[in-house]
């Protein structure tokens, strides 16, 4: 009556201690990465040099950081059955990159603080849910004050009212006028559109706490900087919007014009689609995945084809954090990132770009924090007080 | 305040029940470290509606502490004694709002770092608890039942990938009766072992007519209570200065007959749906959540025998702003959606059913209802094995169990 379909793969649970459990989530990525990506194992014994050999001038550097937003697991990415929700990294960007697959962040897991955490090479202990600068300078305050670069040339682009701080901290160095300039795209479709139901689908804010969403002050994107900074009208931003079908898909948008009209050497957009997996709603948090997927290319195709960045540009890409595994039974699976296990704290992070080594995966352990100086040292300037160490793979 | 300085009259605004157990237990609760105790006394202020698996399981967990040498303390609670906590922690009402001081705590470790340390020392403890004081074995074979796909019409979703290694899969099912038969199959063993809070159904839509050993909830009836908290949450988050923590305080103080949840006279299942509502994440909105979230909760808390759970077709996702909004009118479904995320509920409900004592003796069964696919797992089924005869729902279960 039965027909074996392939051997059973189960076997007994076996208890593994933090430390080796982000081990086996490292060496499967690295496996998955081998068998589906062809990539090769790298050795972090040499540094590649490659990036100080690449001819390009320190100062015509740029960098952009996409945060691959709300987190994801293996198994809906790296893993053979979550393969097909990321065709676009497998595919075309992890061939061209150096692949870090063990990344921990040992800090608090929730978005914003984490997020301003990779920003400055702190582990912040800001509140998650407040509209607060982060307490350690930012990678934009250090590019901006080592190489007196002007405001023009660091920009966020974020997709949650609550990112509005993330530009510059509160450090008695730096601190207010001396980081990123910040656009959040929805909080100017909202102003362009005075509220107009139609373009309500791109304004969903803050998937764990739904109503929450910090009041905005300070440093924003002013609505007329849309004609004058982007060259966009406000007429033209409304019909392309309403082509768009989420809040990151609106964020690229900004992103791609500002590549165009501003060049920015420091960039950095935020992705958060994904954080619908709050909601519980598998799909969506899948659907989610494959959008994230295919703007991460769309970043990197901009890259290609602007001639301010074509040829001189590093794209990083990296999650946040993870999300819950199924097996912890403290949590709900991919629903939340509330367990603080490993598979929550433990992602990848990919590098692309002239200089960087392509087609190598890394299993050894960085730490969310490594980014900034990684950044600094390819920039020309110093990371003075973050806590990461340089990822020499990198340069 | 130290534990140490407890007093009996400290627990008057307790309920009977379990204002009781904590005086009967003042002893051991008072050597208690402050950084374990709020989390035992907000299981602990709820003793009176809890299900009679839960009851037990606190009392033994109780009972256990009054068994322990002294030497055996610095063993099972060293861990907790080294958290450091704050002031402002130390002098919180932990006694009277041991959740909310659980909340704060909770930040308070990610802020200090020191929530890697407080996951280890809780995961000793469950541990050693496990091994001193090991969960009751279920008195008849656990059985959970999912039924998912209503309202597809057609789909190519490869259904069940997650579960197939464990059991096997039919393809060739009769539906026609199905739900029926299944319906049917859970009141007769709620009849044949009957049990309080044993045997639940749990329907993401509306649900069919229910037997009176069966304990059932549903999302279509929860619709007034659903409405009426989404009114509250969106009132309280438009007062000035509302946040997070503010929502979750007004959310966590809430109680049944503020949603009239208590229509059925049961005030344990009240309590469980009110949960659901108030606690859960997305469970107003999305019916699919709701299920599975529902169906987690029952077996983590309730620990049934049996279990049916209906997946329905949820709303399309709009946003979020607007899905909180009481509806208005008739939402557009997604039953595409819906059965991808019922899928994944299925697997879900398989793994905390596992997660269960007597896991090696239960069954499981989920079907594509109106379809002809349907998965079984159980001690006696072939694991990673697919069948393409002929057969209804009521052959594989019997086949199954």
């Amino acid at each position: 009556m039965f027909e074996q379909i392939g051997r059973a793969r189960t076997k007994p649970m076996t208890r593994f201690s933090p430390n080796t459990l982000d081990r086996g989530l490292s060496w499967s990525r690295r496996e998955f990465l081998r068998d589906a990506a062809g990539l090769v194992l790298g050795s972090s014994l040499f540094s590649s040099s490659l990036w100080a050999r690449s001819g390009i001038l320190q100062k015509d550097r740029k960098v952009v950081v996409i945060t691959f937003g709300g987190g994801a697991r293996d198994q809906e990415t790296f893993a053979p059955e979550g393969q097909e929700n990321i065709p676009n990294l497998m595919r075309e960007l992890i061939p061209q990159s150096s692949f870090f697959a063990q990344v921990v962040n040992r800090g608090i897991l929730g978005h914003y603080v984490a997020t301003a955490s990779l920003a400055t090479g702190v582990y912040e202990t800001i509140n998650n849910f407040a509209s607060l600068p982060p307490e350690s300078p930012t990678v934009f305050e250090y590019f901006r004050k080592d190489l007196r670069r002007p405001s023009s040339d660091a920009w966020v682009v974020a997709p949650s009212n609550g990112f509005n701080r993330i530009g510059e901290s509160s450090h008695r160095l730096y601190g207010p006028g001396q980081g990123a300039r910040v656009i959040l795209p929805k909080h100017l479709l909202t102003a362009a559109t005075k509220g107009t139901a139609d373009y309500d689908h791109l304004l969903r804010d803050n998937y764990e706490t739904p109503f929450f969403a910090p009041e905005v002050v300070g440093n924003e994107f002013e609505l007329e900087q849309l004609r004058s900074l982007l060259k966009l009208s406000v007429d033209d931003f409304k019909t392309h919007a309403l082509t768009l079908s989420s809040p990151d898909e609106l964020s690229v948008y900004i992103v791609r014009r500002l590549m165009r009209q501003a060049a920015p050497s420091l960039l950095w957009i935020t992705m958060h689609d994904i954080d619908i997996a709050h909601a519980g709603a598998y799909s969506l948090y899948v659907d989610g995945i494959r959008r994230t997927d295919r703007l991460c290319l769309d970043v990197w195709k901009a890259i290609q084809s602007e001639p301010e960045y074509a040829g001189k540009t590093t794209l990083f890409i990296l999650p946040d954090f993870g999300r819950d595994s199924d097996e912890d039974s403290a949590g709900n699976g991919f629903q939340h990132h509330r367990t603080g296990d490993a598979m929550s704290r433990t992602t990848w992070m990919m590098a692309l770009g002239p200089g960087i080594r392509e087609g190598v995966v890394y299993d050894r352990p960085l730490d969310s924090t490594d980014l900034v100086p990684t950044i600094g040292s390819m920039m020309g300037f110093s990371a003075s007080q973050s806590q990461g160490k340089l990822i020499q793979e990198l340069l | 305040m130290p534990t140490r300085e407890l007093k009996p009259d400290q627990f008057n605004g307790y309920p009977p029940e379990a204002r009781k157990l904590a005086i009967a237990n003042l002893r051991a609760l008072q050597v208690l470290p402050l950084s374990f105790l709020p989390s035992l006394l907000r299981e602990l202020v709820e003793y009176d509606y809890k299900f009679p698996a839960e009851r037990t399981s606190l009392e033994r967990e109780i009972s256990n502490f009054n068994s322990l040498a002294p030497e055996q303390w610095k063993e099972w609670f060293g861990a907790f004694e080294k958290i450091q906590l704050s002031a402002s922690l130390e002098k919180f009402d932990w006694i009277n709002q041991p959740a909310q001081f659980v909340e704060q705590l909770s930040a308070h470790l990610w802020t200090t770092h020191q929530q890697d340390d407080f996951r280890r020392a809780a995961t000793e403890y469950g541990n050693r608890l496990h091994a001193a004081v090991p969960p009751l074995e279920p008195f008849f074979p656990r059985l959970s039942i999912v039924v998912v796909g209503q309202g597809v019409s057609a789909s190519e979703y490869p259904l069940f990938r997650k579960l197939r290694p464990h059991g096997a899969l039919y393809t060739n099912v009769n539906p026609e009766g199905g739900l029926d038969t299944l319906l049917e199959f859970v009141a007769s063993r709620a009849k044949a072992h009957p049990a309080k809070y044993g045997h639940w159904y749990v329907d993401g839509g509306q649900e069919n007519p229910c037997d009176s050993g069966v304990a059932c909830i549903s999302y279509r009836k929860l619709e007034p209570a659903r409405n009426q908290l989404l009114a509250r949450i969106r009132k309280q988050s438009e007062m000035p200065g509302s946040g997070p923590e503010n929502l979750r305080t007004v959310m966590s103080a809430l109680r049944p007959a503020d949603l009239h949840l208590e229509h059925s006279g049961d005030a344990v299942l009240a309590r469980f749906e009110l949960k659901l509502l108030a606690e859960g994440s997305g469970t107003q909105i999305f019916s699919t959540t709701f299920a599975q979230w529902a169906a987690r909760e029952a077996l983590r808390r309730a620990q049934p025998l049996t279990l049916l759970v209906r997946f329905a077709p949820r709303q399309r996702q709009r946003p979020m702003n607007e899905m909180l909004s009481v509806a208005k009118e008739t939402v557009e479904l997604d039953p595409a959606g819906s059965l991808v995320d019922a899928d994944l509920g299925a697997y879900y409900t398989w793994l905390n059913q596992q997660r269960l004592t007597g896991a090696g003796q239960s069954s499981f069964l989920a079907w594509f209802e109106g379809r002809n696919i349907a998965i079984a797992t159980g001690p006696a089924v072939p694991r990673g094995t697919v069948s393409s005869s002929p057969a209804d729902l009521k052959q594989i279960l019997s086949w199954t169990i």
